[in-house]
């Protein structure tokens, strides 16, 4: 009797395991790849960061059902799967970074650095140091990514609380404001010092600007340069319904990815990048018509994505463990869209931007895919229908990268097969 | 009149109603796909974390038709809870909808997905903006 039931176990095991585990975690991956879920439903991940010794941290939108906002997992036994799970703090936000023995995190207005001891764990979870606050959060575009230089600065994006700078914000036929008032304090990349205490508008400096909304931004260090990924702005089709028609409004403007130098102006409200004909447009609010080209002062993108696909994370390849075309490339995810509607919404993945000699080909791809979780890849009309968006992207220290979801809270770990 | 034509008269006057209100529901449809199906989107499922569901939405489904109006006529941006979640995006004033379209808009998204609230006439819309003003006095 105990072998049949083992035997009924055994085989109950064998047939439910496919289930339970779904090949490579529902993602779809280029040859050669594998994936795992590391984590699952820890809370809104939003940006992720890894320690040298491969400890997690992920930064939630909000506190988790614990009652927790920054997350640290470890793999402690090794097999790809977080198996120490703790968290603390109580604010909501995106940003988080690990630099030398310290771990930054961001709220919504402030940056905050925790000290790690030699296991990575954190030494004042209840006493942070206040790096940098009083950032402008007004809601909109409010979340504070952060990187890093081969210096100890600090870049965190300020969101314009606004779609366009009009007069009164999403109200049809209202103006844009000329100059835009929002630009002196947002919009744009603010650069601090990592290692001073308090600081705030009047201490950091303005390192670029015209950006709408930057959530993604990574540190280039083979060419030692800043990257951000910029969410371009909504709605022209039910502004201008004469210039622009709802299957218009899905493809336009794209979503931009640039190389900022210090005094960049990549044109935000005044311009937007239209991919079909693959120049800058004047915005309709400043007298733009659909055609007329924006002014050459503001800088070309290195790479132009489809519309509204939301880049939240972009992440410098440097690791050995994939095949060569990816190193120092760059991966970029993208949470999906909801301004394509009433047009199917597109994203939902992973995108790869290989680079050569320093410098974006203008091309890219997409690395992985199948996040929404739809059956045979069906287009989604609504994003929150989708299982999984990816969020955060970090690479661990095997050279394995993690992909995080800010829905329930999965953190992917996608590796290569040699 | 006898028993049976006033019986038809109410009848009469019962299908022109439902068919009035059909109408309002059409017309309250085309105003939600051009202005609001954008932000709270085909399904009425709203954005996560952006803009907020209409179906199901408790608000939308309950009494106060003054705080509907108000929001579509005044637009909404306030860091409050709605149904336990909060949303970033702002929602922008439509100055320049009448109260018939108003009332229709609200008829949509009332009786729309699973949402079964029931209509909204114009009279409401109409008593709302007065009461509305005068709570801002
Ligand atoms: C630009 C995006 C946007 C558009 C367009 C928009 N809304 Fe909204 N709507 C929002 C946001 C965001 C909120 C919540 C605001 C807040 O929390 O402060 C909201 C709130 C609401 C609410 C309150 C929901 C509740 O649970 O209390 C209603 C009702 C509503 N909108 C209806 C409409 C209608 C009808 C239209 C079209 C006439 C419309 N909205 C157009 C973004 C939008």
């Amino acid at each position: 009797m105990k072998k049949l039931t083992q035997l009924v176990s055994v085989a109950f095991l064998a047939f439910s395991l496919p289930v339970l585990a779904q090949e490579n975690a529902g993602l779809k991956l280029p040859e050669g790849f594998k994936a795992n879920l590391f984590a699952n439903n820890i809370g809104a991940a939003r940006h992720i960061a890894i320690t040298k010794s491969g400890v997690v941290f992920a930064k939630l939108n909000n506190s988790n059902k614990d009652g927790n906002s920054i997350v640290r997992l470890e793999d402690a036994n090794n097999d790809g799967v977080a198996d120490k799970i703790n968290g603390w703090a109580k604010y909501g936000g995106t940003g988080i970074f690990v630099k030398g023995n310290n771990l930054y995190a961001s709220s919504n207005e402030a940056i905050f650095k925790y000290e790690l001891n030699s296991k990575d764990e954190v030494v004042n979870p209840l006493a942070p140091v206040t790096i940098v606050s009083g950032l402008i959060d007004r809601r909109q575009h409010n979340s504070k990514s952060i990187t890093f230089d081969m210096a100890n600065n600090i870049y965190v994006n300020i969101g314009a609380y606004s779609n366009a700078c009009q007069e009164k914000d999403r109200m049809p036929g209202s103006q844009g404001m000329m100059p835009c008032p929002i630009l002196d304090s947002a919009g744009g990349i603010w650069k601090f010092d990592g290692s001073k205490e308090n600081q705030t508008y009047k201490d950091g400096k303005r390192y670029g600007t015209g950006l709408r909304n930057v959530i993604g931004l990574d540190w280039n260090t083979t060419t030692n340069q800043l990257y951000v990924a910029q969410h371009g702005r909504d709605q022209l089709n039910s502004f201008y319904p004469n210039l622009y028609s709802d299957a218009q409004n899905a493809e336009l403007p794209a979503e931009t990815f640039y190389e900022i130098k210090e005094g960049d102006n990549a044109g935000w409200p005044y311009i937007y990048y239209d991919p079909i004909q693959h120049r800058k447009i004047v915005s309709p609010e400043y007298g733009g018509d659909s055609k007329k080209e924006g002014s050459s002062e503001y800088k070309e993108p290195a790479v132009a994505f489809p519309a509204h696909m939301a880049p939240m994370a972009v992440l410098f390849y440097t690791g050995n463990q994939f095949p060569a075309k990816y190193k120092n490339g760059a991966f970029i995810s993208f949470h999906g869209s909801w301004n394509r509607a009433p047009l199917p919404q597109e994203g939902f993945f992973v995108a790869f931007v290989p680079f050569k000699d320093g410098k974006a080909t203008g091309e890219w791809e997409i690395f992985a895919n199948g996040f929404a979780g739809t059956e045979n890849g069906a287009k989604i009309a609504n994003p929150s229908k989708a299982k999984a968006r990816p969020c955060g992207l970090a690479q661990g220290p095997d050279g394995s990268i993690y992909v995080s979801d800010d829905t329930k809270g999965a953190i992917f770990k996608i590796s290569y097969n040699k | 009149m006898n028993k049976v034509s006033k019986f038809s008269l109410l009848f009469f006057f019962l299908v022109l109603a439902q068919w009035g209100n059909a109408q309002n529901k059409i017309n309250g449809k085309k105003i939600y796909e051009t202005r609001c199906l954008v932000c709270h989107q085909s399904d009425g499922g709203g954005v996560p974390n952006m803009n907020p569901p209409l179906d199901g939405a408790s608000n939308v489904n309950g009494k106060d038709i003054a705080r509907l109006v108000k929001i579509i006529r005044n637009g909404y941006d306030e860091r409050v809870a709605l149904d336990g979640m909060y949303y970033n995006n702002a929602m922008a004033a439509n100055p320049d909808l009448k109260e018939e379209a108003i009332a229709d808009v609200l008829t949509y998204i009332r009786t729309s997905w699973s949402n079964k609230a029931g209509v909204v006439t114009t009279s409401q819309v109409k008593a709302a903006l007065v009461k509305n003003k005068a709570a801002k006095k």
